[in-house]
């Protein structure tokens, strides 16, 4: 991403350059600015982030065991052979992923059903849209405790809703609560991505459509989704990678327990609770690098239009 | 007739639709705040509804130290990280959708990137970097991160509302004599509050409601804001049930959110769908 940008910039920098001695004043103020501008912010962002994944890569090549200090030492890819030979991990990697097409695939219908109702409502659409956004407002770690008190036997009103059991203590059933918490507290920011889109859609297209004769499904394939795609493949990327981060639902509801941890929980173990800022360096990297993957495929197969990479700065 | 009909008979079904989809909305958090007002004897009878109703619960968690503590830190942390935040995106986002120079693509190529960002991959080079030079455990601790991870939101939601902005009126002012400088301060601010305003929300929405960096870069009473605190919640004694502790604390924070929520709706809705589709 940052190699694809940087491309265009360094030509535009050439250019600058031989245009230089035509530049009005102006111009050159209106540069200065610019960068004088943009100068904070872009160095908070790149001091705060690249330095530590860099510094995460050189940890993830050391035996560093912080209740150990004595037996640092350069290990090479001695920890990435532990992690991905680890069981634990690719547990973890299968959950997350798990968890990630699943719910995306339920927001996404949930969402595009929301879109449509806070969108075309006659009746309450204020009232609509702003009970939509206590999920996307809500501590996640609120909304993690409502649902666990409300599955726990005896506390809540759900508890025996399927088995007499616990929920929580079995893996399949903690892992829909898990996916359930997840899709609640989401749908709605999925939605509000999808509204957008709807918005764009053209009206007179919808009725044209229709005299035509087309039914509503045809109108909703043939119109509404093509004018959309932009919308829903922003949401959906988005989307993806936020729920390949799920963290704060898991650490609540089960604590990783019954092999129910993701991604993020095992380097959160491995690092807080293990103290093993080798292996948990190296997760930190593995995972970067699943999400780097994840967002190239998204880029290049489906040609999601970053948002702002196109026409940003231009209207 | 029939025509009335047909509008009152739509009317009937998505106020039905309406209701369906509050009802899900508020359902956990109508439960949390449930659980909150119930005795200690009541708590576990699994009645959606309290049968007693008490405000112990609230009493216990303002009389510790623990919950009281962590919510200054969590409003102090919030603020100070929001308010850098969306001064230094103001800054960028202005230049952005205003001013013509070069590493402009750059910028929002990185803003982009940390949006999409992995937290958890921060949290161990973080942890070990501000254990060294004594920021683990501080307010700028989490202040840094929260900063980071605002600023492309900011970026986004700002110059989507700055462009919405007539700018020319700050040509007028130019044109009146105004450096680019004065024309932002004096024209341009007032009429870009509004947008300033809603995304201060949306970054403060965000650094409020994080768990990850706050239960890995904290580890006292010190920092540790209430997301983090309440995973630490014990009951008063070693026996006690934290369950209502844990609810009265859980609904003391979704107070401002529902806030935010009850009286900026339209800002709030604007301001993530405009700074979404842009492509």
């Amino acid at each position: 991403m940052t190699a694809t940008a940087e491309k265009p910039t360094t030509h535009r920098v050439r250019a600058a350059k031989k245009a230089k001695t035509q530049l009005s004043e102006g111009k050159k103020q209106e540069r200065k600015l610019g960068w004088l501008l943009c100068a904070p912010a872009a160095i908070v962002m790149v001091a705060v982030t690249a330095y530590p994944i860099l510094y995460s890569v050189w940890l993830s090549f050391q035996r560093f065991d912080l209740k150990f200090p004595d037996q640092r030492e350069f290990i090479g890819l001695g920890n990435y052979i532990t992690a991905l030979s680890n069981q634990y991990w690719w547990t973890a990697f299968g959950i997350t992923m798990l968890i990630t097409v699943v719910t995306v695939a339920v927001e996404l219908v949930l969402g595009m059903a929301l879109a449509w109702v806070m969108f075309k409502t006659l009746v309450g659409r204020g009232i609509v849209r702003t009970a939509a956004l206590i999920p996307y407002g809500i501590v996640t770690v609120v909304a993690a405790f409502s649902w666990k008190y409300a599955w726990t036997p005896g506390t809540g009103y759900l508890a025996n809703l399927f088995t007499d059991g616990a929920p929580l203590t079995e893996r399949a059933s903690s892992l829909a609560i898990i996916m359930l918490a997840e899709i609640w507290k989401t749908t709605p920011f999925m939605a509000l991505l999808l509204m957008a889109g709807l918005a764009l859609v053209p009206e007179d297209l919808l009725k044209a459509a229709s005299m035509d004769g087309a039914t509503g499904w045809q109108r909703f394939t043939k119109v509404m989704l093509p004018v959309m795609k932009p919308a829903i493949l922003v949401a959906l990327l988005f989307r993806t990678l936020d729920a390949f981060r799920v963290f704060d639902n898991i650490y609540v509801l089960t604590a990783g327990s019954n092999n129910t941890s993701s991604v993020s929980m095992l380097a959160y173990n491995n690092l807080i609770r293990g103290l093993n800022l080798g292996i948990g360096s190296t997760m930190s990297v593995l995972i970067f690098l699943a999400v780097a993957v994840i967002a190239f495929i998204f880029v290049k197969l489906f040609g999601t239009a970053a948002p702002g990479s196109e026409e940003e700065g231009r209207r | 007739m029939a025509v009335i009909d047909q509008t009152a008979r739509a009317k009937w079904r998505w106020s039905l639709i309406d209701l369906v989809v509050i009802v899900f909305a508020l359902i956990p958090v109508l439960w949390i705040t449930s659980l909150s007002f119930k005795t200690p004897a009541t708590i576990t009878d699994g009645n959606f509804i309290p049968r007693e109703w008490t405000l112990e619960n609230y009493r216990n968690i303002f009389s510790t130290d623990q919950f009281v503590r962590a919510l200054v830190n969590s409003i102090g942390i919030g603020l100070i990280s929001t308010l850098v935040a969306v001064v230094l995106g103001t800054m960028a986002a202005y230049a952005i959708a205003r001013l013509d120079f070069p590493g402009k693509k750059l910028l929002i190529g990185i803003s982009l990137l940390i949006a999409m960002f992995p937290q958890v991959s921060l949290v161990s080079p973080l942890f070990e970097i501000e254990r060294s030079i004594g920021l683990f455990d501080t307010w700028p601790g989490l202040i840094l991160p929260y900063i980071t991870f605002g600023l492309p939101l900011a970026i986004y939601t700002l110059s989507a509302f700055f462009r919405q902005i007539p700018w020319d009126l700050e040509k007028a002012a130019k044109m009146d004599g105004a450096t680019q400088g004065e024309a932002f301060r004096r024209v341009i601010a007032p009429l870009a509050a509004p947008g300033v305003f809603t995304t201060a929300i949306l970054v403060f929405i965000f650094c409020w409601n994080d768990f990850l960096f706050a239960i890995s870069l904290t580890s006292t009473e010190r920092s540790r804001t209430v997301p983090a605190a309440l995973s630490f919640f014990q009951g008063a004694s070693q026996f006690e049930d934290p369950t209502g502790a844990i609810s009265a604390a859980a609904v003391i924070i979704t107070v401002p959110i529902i806030l935010f929520v009850l009286f900026f709706q339209r800002r709030i809705v604007s301001g993530l769908t405009s700074g979404a589709v842009k492509g």
